[in-house]
């Protein structure tokens, strides 16, 4: 683990990055890698996250400066602007069930190829999917979704990068810190080793590769 | 009483002792409002969190702590916190008891669409698909007719949310369930006529030998 500015961390990720965001509704996201994002105007990028947010807010803000060509998400529809550049046909929209979402991300995190859910079969979201039945039962194979980067919002991370999260901001950033080549994780509170009990540590360390220095 | 206070009262009044609940937004979301507070239902968000309790005081908000919408929320004593995969694996493993969804429509078969409206709103489906496909059981809080058109069909013509049929339907009219492709009328609002029911909904019901009054 290394620990880096927000500045140096943003400057690794190349236009058209493909990123994962951690976040819900702007909760738990790493506003200071997207402000940074911004700032350098990196563009074209693929995003996996939970929601685009609100204008203004978490994954809004990379829609508000129009630094976004594909996204992947459950939910867009508290974010007018999103819905807008979608219809102008600006960013490819792929809506996935919120379930298949993460577990999509968490198979990608885990070494597998995807995972059979029962969510979506019947409907739209079947299309276009391989349809499997086990003992009677329609499953849809949904394939696993892996990124370049993970950017990591934590509520305390340690000097090795140890990671815990609180009450909803924990949502989608364990997950997707398992599931890209290279993590990047701000945190509210840095702290000495020791301070997040063995017990209480989410992500481990060895999966942490940068930590944005705070202050 | 206004037509979501009435859906909602009615929606509570289906909650037991023990049960893990999801409350959809909406008519869903005021059914909390209505639950005895000597019942002791476990109320999920899907943002990852179990015992969510009411808006917080002025002051007393923490930006880390909100509902699926983002706004912020309070947790009651013996809540837990988890992530997206725990969240969602509770709602298709079957562990969630009740889920009470909004809906656009509900058909004969009690499939329900309440996701998108094609060319008009793609909000996306968020964690309804999950919701009907894995919860023990989904009941509908609707109201029964939008801009004077039923929203109980013969067959959904908006894109589904699950293959699963949901349970049981409450409007500000009535109480419906499902059996055998047919729709059960199960009861009906104080001061409302079966055929009053019948006259504004497009789908055809089953209508037994009595039909109780809505207690709320």
């Amino acid at each position: 683990m290394k620990t880096v500015s927000a500045e140096e961390a943003v400057a690794m990720i190349p236009n058209r990055a493909r990123l994962m965001v951690g976040g819900f509704m702007g909760v738990g996201t790493p506003e200071r890698l997207l402000d940074e994002l911004v700032r350098q105007q990196k563009s074209e990028l693929s995003l996996v996250c939970n929601d685009a947010a609100v204008p203004g807010k978490g994954i809004g803000k990379l829609i508000d400066a129009s630094l976004v060509s594909t996204l992947t998400a459950s939910h867009i529809g508290l974010n007018p602007k999103a819905q807008q550049q979608m219809m102008a046909k600006k960013i490819a929209v792929d809506l996935v069930p919120q379930g298949t979402l993460v577990e999509r991300i968490r198979a990608g995190g885990c070494g597998l190829g995807g995972v059979l859910t029962p969510t979506g079969a019947g409907t739209v979201v079947e299309e276009g999917k391989r349809r499997i039945e086990i003992d009677g039962k329609a499953f849809l194979l949904e394939t696993a979704l892996r990124s370049d980067f993970a950017l990591i919002h934590a509520f305390l991370a340690d000097y090795l990068g140890n990671l815990a999260y609180v009450l909803t901001a924990r949502n989608f950033n364990p997950v997707m810190a398992m599931a890209a080549d290279t993590v990047i994780v701000t945190a509210e509170h840095i702290v000495p080793v020791g301070v997040i009990a063995p017990d209480h540590v989410v992500t481990p360390a060895p999966l942490v590769d940068y930590l944005v220095a705070n202050g | 009483m206004d037509a979501q206070t009435l859906i909602a009262r009615r929606v509570a009044r289906e909650l037991r002792s023990g049960n893990l609940v999801n409350l959809g937004i909406g008519i869903p979301t005021l059914v909390a409002n209505y639950v005895p507070p000597e019942l002791k239902v476990f109320f999920q968000s899907e943002n990852g969190l179990i015992g969510t309790g009411p808006i917080p005081e002025q002051g007393m908000a923490h930006p880390h702590l909100t509902d699926a919408g983002g706004r912020p929320i309070s947790a009651l004593p013996g809540a837990c916190t988890f992530d997206s995969a725990m969240s969602f694996g509770l709602i298709r493993g079957g562990h969630v008891d009740v889920t009470v969804l909004g809906g656009l429509q509900v058909d004969a078969k009690g499939h329900l669409a309440n996701w998108m409206i094609p060319g008009k709103m793609v909000p996306g489906m968020g964690g309804a698909m999950d919701l009907v496909t894995g919860a023990r059981r989904v009941i509908v809080a609707m109201q029964h007719a939008a801009k004077g058109k039923s929203k109980i069909v013969r067959t959904c013509t908006l894109p589904l949310t699950s293959s699963r049929p949901v349970d049981l339907v409450v409007t500000e009219l009535a109480v419906m369930g499902f059996a055998g492709g047919h729709i059960a009328l199960l009861e009906t609002a104080p001061g409302v006529g079966v055929a009053e029911v019948m006259a504004v909904t497009e789908a055809d019901l089953l209508i037994p030998e009595s039909v109780p009054e809505m207690k709320i």
